[in-house]
């Protein structure tokens, strides 16, 4: 890295700031944050502002801190809570792996047009990501709705008679998920299958490897840190997901982002709702380092 | 290969499952008929009374300010960001730096926003600031997970780039900074213009962070048609919607021409700098070619 010494060698300065703007802000707004989220999640709920009660005092030259795991207790006791953590992360899991079954051969079958086609396809999916997730669920409230536009079209072909309840139920939270975020599977499949040698395909040809033998055995195995990026992409946030399962839902679907709305803008209880983000921040912590690692490796891999 | 394979259909599928959707939602806006699912005629009213809507049109112009502010400082930190990963190799914590720069791109935002908000609470008890929550409080929340998206975009570009012109400009006596503003810049410029447009729209569009960071008196546009929605579809809100989608498709494309612009410029200026130089070693042989002949 002849570049970044010379700037170390030169610019002792100039490096403590370029990485230390970013830095400090990061820590400030991302990290910090986080603590204090940890930090509340033993306090108490108190009427007062703001509604909670502090976890240490300090009285006659004594430190005394106080942590009270009540919230987390609470969070077992009560069993929505464990309901909606197990809903969160099946929604979450069957959304990723209907993403991936419908997100591979997209990608596929974009990497390997043609490389003026490449682009406009490219376009095509990332501008959904660019809309407000808000707007696109709302597109399905009117379709899925039992008079709306899918239960019309089956009635008037006579498939069914009554409309069928399909908006406020978890098959609509299933296509709600997965229509959010098929772009952000398709795109990291995309960049990583663009990459793929074409020749190794060719010589398995040659040998006489069947299509889908030669796909199953050489392009998915290559594929593989695609896959991880794709699937985390979708995966983690579908996990804290709030929006969907709000307009999209029903009364059966728990799911703890809903779950941790409600507490805090409706029950107004500060400390439970930072006990849920605490024990989903646990529940992600495996997945997120496994993308964070796999993205550095990208970052790194052709520096 | 097939002209028509499994992939290819399932493209096709894809697109229409994306696309048909918001197509609807666009088509019924010009609905008028006030029961939405009911054809009434063409109709261009919903959009007409979207005008009268003062309140809307406050969240809209909010919106846009915080989206304004948030682009561009986005793209100020996650180009620094971008920076350190792709070119400062080695220092104490860069494991942890690339964590935290990472990780607002999948954190639910449920987390990031109660986390956020408890922190301004905290900050307001201790240093006595934000005493309101608002618009700064927003661009704040807004900023700091824009600048993820903007270091993932720059980084691919910077790691792409030709080191060696920023090298040679270094070995020929320019400073880092000077290097940095005079050649690195222009170079990465389409990426910093594709970012800046990316957090503009992420900004426009975020409801979670916003709701839990705002204060009274703040409502932004995504919270304005939330609450709207939570109520169920009406046409007023199928209009306004379609406009936010004719907006960001017009951005997404402008993105693209200029991207693609930049693209082309560059490939006719390599080109063109690779046959110049051919010409001039061509033009340096010949006299000597007369030379040994």
């Amino acid at each position: 890295m002849n570049i970044s010494r010379s700037i170390s060698r030169r610019m002792p300065k100039g490096r403590h700031f370029v990485i230390g703007v970013p830095f400090l802000w990061l820590f400030l707004f991302f990290l910090l944050p986080f603590i204090i989220v940890m930090k509340i999640s033993f306090a108490e709920a108190d009427v007062a502002i703001p509604p909670y009660t502090e976890i240490y005092t300090w009285a006659e030259g004594q430190l005394s801190i106080i942590l009270n795991l009540g919230n987390y207790i609470f969070l077992t006791e009560d069993e929505l809570y464990l309901a909606a953590y197990l809903g969160s992360l099946k929604m979450a899991f069957f959304s990723t792996l209907i993403c991936l079954l419908i997100g591979y051969p997209m990608a596929y079958a974009i990497a390997r047009a043609k490389p003026e086609m490449q682009t406009v396809f490219l376009l095509l999916i990332m501008m959904p990501t660019w809309t407000a997730i808000l707007i696109r669920v709302y597109a399905w409230m009117g379709i899925l709705s039992n008079n709306g536009l899918l239960n019309s079209a089956l009635m008037s072909v006579g498939l069914i008679s009554e409309p069928l309840q399909i908006l406020n139920t978890n098959f609509a939270v299933y296509i709600g998920i997965v229509y959010s975020y098929l772009p952000f599977m398709v795109l990291p499949l995309y960049a990583n299958l663009v990459k793929h040698d074409q020749s190794l395909l060719e010589a398995a040809a040659d040998l006489g490897s069947s299509t889908f033998n030669s796909f199953w055995k050489i392009t998915v195995p290559l594929s593989k840190n695609g896959i991880i990026a794709g699937c985390m992409l979708v995966f983690i946030p579908a996990v804290g997901e709030f929006v969907i399962p709000e307009l999209l839902g029903g009364p059966e679907t728990l799911m703890i982002g809903k779950i941790l709305w409600q507490e805090f803008f409706n029950n107004r209880d500060w400390p439970v709702a930072s006990a849920l983000a605490v024990v989903m921040l646990a529940l992600l912590i495996v997945p997120i380092i496994l993308f964070n690692r796999n993205q550095a490796k990208e970052m790194e891999g052709r520096a | 290969m097939k002209r028509f394979s499994f992939s290819n259909m399932m493209l096709w599928v894809g697109f229409l499952f994306i696309y048909l959707p918001m197509l609807i939602l666009v088509i019924y806006s010009f609905n008028g008929s006030r029961l939405v699912t009911v054809w009434g005629g063409w109709s261009v009213k919903w959009y007409v009374g979207l005008l009268d809507n003062r309140q809307l049109i406050g969240a809209v112009l909010r919106s846009l300010e915080i989206a304004f502010y948030t682009a561009i400082s986005a793209v100020i930190l996650g180009t620094l960001a971008a920076f350190v990963l792709t070119r400062v190799t080695r220092f104490k914590g860069r494991t942890m730096f690339g964590g935290l720069v990472t990780a607002p791109l999948v954190m639910p935002e449920v987390i990031t926003g109660l986390s956020l908000l408890l922190l301004f609470v905290a900050m307001a008890q201790i240093l006595g600031w934000p005493q309101e929550r608002g618009i700064v409080t927003i661009w704040i929340a807004h900023t700091t997970f824009c600048t993820a998206y903007v270091a993932v975009v720059v980084s691919s570009r910077l790691r792409e780039l030709d080191m060696s012109i920023e090298e040679a400009a270094m070995d020929l006596g320019a400073k880092p900074l000077k290097v940095f503003f005079l050649i690195t810049i222009p170079m990465i410029a389409p990426s910093l213009a594709a970012g800046a447009m990316m957090s503009f729209a992420l900004s426009l569009d975020d409801l979670v962070l916003a709701s839990f960071v705002s204060g009274p008196g703040s409502t932004t546009l995504p919270m304005e048609v939330f609450s709207a929605v939570r109520l169920g579809v009406k046409p007023e809100i199928n209009a306004i919607a379609s406009l936010i989608l004719l907006a960001v498709s017009a951005a997404t494309f402008l993105v693209w021409i200029i991207s693609r612009r930049a693209e082309e410029k560059r490939r006719k200026a390599v080109q063109q700098a690779i046959e110049e130089g051919a010409a001039a070693t061509w033009q340096q042989d010949k006299p000597e070619a007369k030379a040994a002949g």
